[in-house]
């Protein structure tokens, strides 16, 4: 072998090693928590509230609470994101202002969740009077959502060929027509699969929440949307970091960790495979 | 060429997408139940011609027609003209054979659904009817639940006249219709145009000389935006006036 | 008019009041970061707030709200995260674009798919439970709470948008390019670093940008694994406090609309614009790539 061939191997090695050492961060990851939260979790664990000055019990009330305000987050950015992507993608005038705003929007997306915190707290917090609330994590989770979602369905717009709306209007449709019945069917699988991930993203985050209405412990399940709530992400930060006995409750945190991770990884993993079905339809 | 009332009337049209200029002052006529061709080099203009028939470049930005066409007298730039009527009335079957991704059935019909109409009796029938005026009646009649996408693409080709049919239009525009397809089912779809011109004005745009020669009775030549020359199909081929005509026909460029 | 332009031009409006509405609240974080932000000013010199160091709200004589501690701890972890994370991204990347096989391909894309999904919240767990006595063993340090835990925690974070953001860029080189290269005798390894990312060097330029806006403005990772220390940081293996975990920390413990409150929109408002013209450029020459190869 000449010197060549030799700092090829060695060099594809290193690029293998690379991407064997990001799988082995994933399979760190939950290998770890699954091996020390399994235990934990128990029907009791997944049914009950906590006990004993959070020592015991379960996370009931966080799973209720993490469920109440991804609803809300999806109520929020769902219809709104996929409503602007329509305008920017089918009705929008293509000029410097429409591109503009689209950037933005893009570059929305990748603002640090505890500034959209911020933001909830001064406008649903304060402005609107929702004080802290599953509402206003709610909605600061789902303005956090709506650039993702925006540009996620504006993707799935784009990917429905042009020759379907040219040929519905050359039929004698009109623009909406032509949208509702040639282009929104296409493109609505690809808009909810979006619309999942960033769901997913939502339900995971800490920093929007920790001022907006998540709340350390409650006795008892929220009865109002104006409630405080107890969050799973929250959980496991109070848990890791703020109980007054983080090594007693270890198993605790392990547990919640478990189950955190394993609804982000459920939801996410199928709307991949959502979109890899889909994506399979369409070469055929 | 024939003396008819024209079907269509293309008076000193001008047309922009933003500064430049594509068509510069055509002006024309078309006669009812005649197939006219465009022919000319691409990037000639003739695309965006058949284009302003339907008013399908309403939908490029910055792009602006001016001066005047006609169907039946109307001016189909007026303000007061829908332009989803217009297209009603002047069906378009594309470069690309682009049928929906639905059934068959479902590909006809469209146009039918979306014009309001729900009577599934006079869906089925208008359906059959068209796909006989495509000559795709006996290839498809046991399959009209199939998506559309499984027929070969001269197959195609021929729904996508189906589904224009199918709303009845009075003048059917092709953008170079066999141009995505095999020699067979292009002399499928030439038999057809030539099928069609008994009911309906035909304009084609094709950039196939003798497919020209051989379907069409009058020929409009565009180079560069300009209309060269434009008569019958017979005097065009064979004792054209202009040289630049001659030249393109000849094959000595395009 | 008939009924049909009108519902037509009805439809119209409400996709364009909705698009308008999402357009109004994201222009709205700006303007109710900045109304918050600016009041802070009235109390602490501006000048203060960008050269001196001492962030103490709680002082008892006279609080001080220096914003250089932060914004070095900020720095510190991001450059740190940056040298774990942009060679072990593009080295990835080089991977799945130019030597895995489709199959590996098809595995690997979803597994950084799902590495992006995690919350951070469980990877700052890991960072207290994991990385943290790793590294306390391997220091001599009490709990391993510091810069570097946070460096690494906001790597894993940032790894995702890095690789596939290269990928992209490095998939984009036409492959004229490496026919060429080959052609000329070069094996596939000498295509890879000298034609290929170098082509793509822009677009990878753009993704490691992008990786950086990620991890300066982390929050929950730094918040539990770098110690939150409020002094300047030394080392690599002080335990530094961001400004995001300020934030985090802070908000929840003070007033609403008192100077500390109004000072902490300010680190916000410097987050925000930080984060997004980070964003805007790398958005831009990303763009720029991808069709300078098209």
């Amino acid at each position: 072998m000449n010197e060549k061939s030799i700092k090829q191997v060695l060099g594809f090695w290193v690029l293998r090693l690379c991407m064997g050492f990001v799988a082995l961060i994933l399979v760190v990851v939950f290998y770890d928590i699954i091996t020390k939260g399994a235990p934990a979790v128990t029907w009791t664990f997944l049914t009950q509230s906590p006990r004993e000055g959070m020592t015991e019990g379960g996370i009931f009330p966080a799973i209720v609470g993490t469920f109440l305000v991804t609803m809300i987050t999806a109520i929020l950015a769902v219809p709104l994101g996929m409503g602007s992507a329509i305008y920017l993608n089918e009705y929008a005038p293509d000029n410097f202002m429409t591109r503009f705003i689209r950037m933005s929007i893009r570059n929305l997306s990748g603002v640090p969740s505890i500034v959209y915190g911020l933001f909830g707290v001064a406008l649903f917090v304060e402005m609107c009077h929702f004080g802290t609330s599953i509402i206003s994590a709610g909605c600061t989770l789902g303005l956090m959502t709506l650039p993702l979602t925006i540009t996620a369905s504006e993707e799935a717009l784009k990917a429905v060929p042009r020759s379907y709306r040219e040929g519905a209007l050359a039929l004698g449709a009109t623009k909406w027509q032509s949208i509702r019945t040639n282009v929104l069917p296409y493109a609505i699988p690809g808009m909810l699969t979006g619309a999942i991930l960033g769901l997913s993203r939502a339900a995971g985050e800490t920093a929007p929440i920790l001022f907006t209405g998540a709340a350390f412990f409650l006795p008892d399940l929220p009865n109002s949307l104006l409630s405080q709530f107890m969050a799973l992400p929250y959980h496991l930060y109070i848990m890791s970091t703020q109980h007054h006995n983080i090594t007693l409750v270890r198993p605790i945190a392990y547990g919640t960790a478990l189950v955190l991770l394993m609804l982000i990884f459920l939801v996410n993993i199928s709307a991949i495979i959502l979109r890899y079905r889909l994506r399979q339809m369409k070469k055929e | 060429m024939p003396n008819m009332k024209p079907k269509i009337k293309i008076k000193d049209f001008n047309f922009y997408y933003g500064a430049s200029q594509v068509l510069k002052r055509i002006s024309m006529d078309i006669q009812p139940t005649h197939v006219t061709a465009i022919i000319g080099p691409s990037g000639c203009g003739k695309s965006t011609l058949l284009r302003c028939l339907n008013r399908m470049n309403d939908l490029i930005p910055s792009s602006r027609p001016e001066g005047k066409i006609e169907i039946d007298g109307q001016d189909i730039n007026a303000p007061s003209i829908d332009v989803v009527d217009l297209r009603k009335r002047v069906g378009m079957v594309f470069q690309k054979p682009n049928p929906f991704p639905k059934s068959i059935f479902d590909n006809v019909a469209y146009g039918l659904r979306v014009n309001g109409i729900k009577d599934n009796r006079l869906i089925e029938k208008r359906v059959e009817a068209s796909l006989k005026g495509s000559a795709l009646w006996e290839e498809a009649k046991d399959r009209l639940k199939e998506n559309a996408l499984n027929l070969s693409g001269g197959q195609q080709q021929r729904l996508c006249v189906a589904r224009a049919l199918a709303i009845e239009p009075e003048v059917l525009l092709m953008d170079e219709p066999a141009s995505a397809l095999d020699p067979i089912a292009t002399a499928k779809i030439e038999e057809l145009i030539v099928e069609l011109k008994k009911k309906y004005t035909i304009v084609i745009v094709t950039h196939n000389m003798q497919q020209a020669a051989r379907i069409s009775d009058s020929t409009a030549f565009l180079m560069q935006g300009d209309l060269v020359e434009y008569g019958k199909t017979s005097d065009i081929f064979t004792k054209p006036k202009q040289k630049m005509t001659e030249e393109y026909i000849t094959g000595r460029f395009g | 008019m008939n009924k049909r332009r009108l519902k037509e031009k009805l439809i119209e409006w409400l996709f364009f009041v909705n698009g308008m509405i999402a357009v109004l609240v994201l222009v709205g974080i700006f303007i109710l970061l900045v109304r918050n932000a600016f009041p802070g000013f009235k109390e602490v010199s501006f000048w203060e707030f960008l050269t001196t160091s001492r962030w103490n709200p709680d002082a008892y004589d006279k609080e001080t709200y220096g914003f250089l501690a932060m914004l070095a701890s900020t720095g510190m972890t991001t450059i740190g995260s940056l040298l774990i994370a942009v060679p072990l991204g593009v080295g990835t990347a080089a991977y799945l674009s130019d030597v895995a096989s489709h199959r590996v391909r098809e595995i690997a894309k979803p597994l950084i798919e799902i590495l992006a999904g995690i919350p951070s919240v469980v990877i700052g767990f890991l960072g207290i439970v994991l990385v943290g006595p790793v590294l306390a063993k391997l220091t001599g340090t009490y709990n391993g709470l510091n810069a570097i835990n946070g460096s690494i925690l906001l790597a894993v974070m940032a790894l995702p948008t890095i690789v596939s953001l290269s990928e992209d860029a490095l998939n984009s080189v036409p492959r004229s390019y490496e026919e060429a290269s080959l052609a000329l005798g070069a094996n596939k390894w000498q295509t890879v670093i000298k034609v290929k990312i170098p082509a793509a060097a822009s677009g990878i330029i753009a993704a490691c940008m992008l990786g950086m806006g990620r991890a300066i403005g982390e929050t929950m990772t730094v918040l539990m694994a770098t110690g939150n220390a409020p002094d300047f940081p030394q080392n690599l293996l002080s335990s530094v406090k961001t400004m995001t975990a300020t934030i985090a920390i802070e908000l929840g413990e003070t007033a609403y609309f008192s100077t500390h409150f109004y000072m902490l929109f300010t680190v916000g408002l410097v987050l925000f614009i930080i984060t997004f013209f980070i964003n805007l450029i790398s958005d831009i020459i990303f763009h720029k790539h991808m069709k300078m190869l098209k």
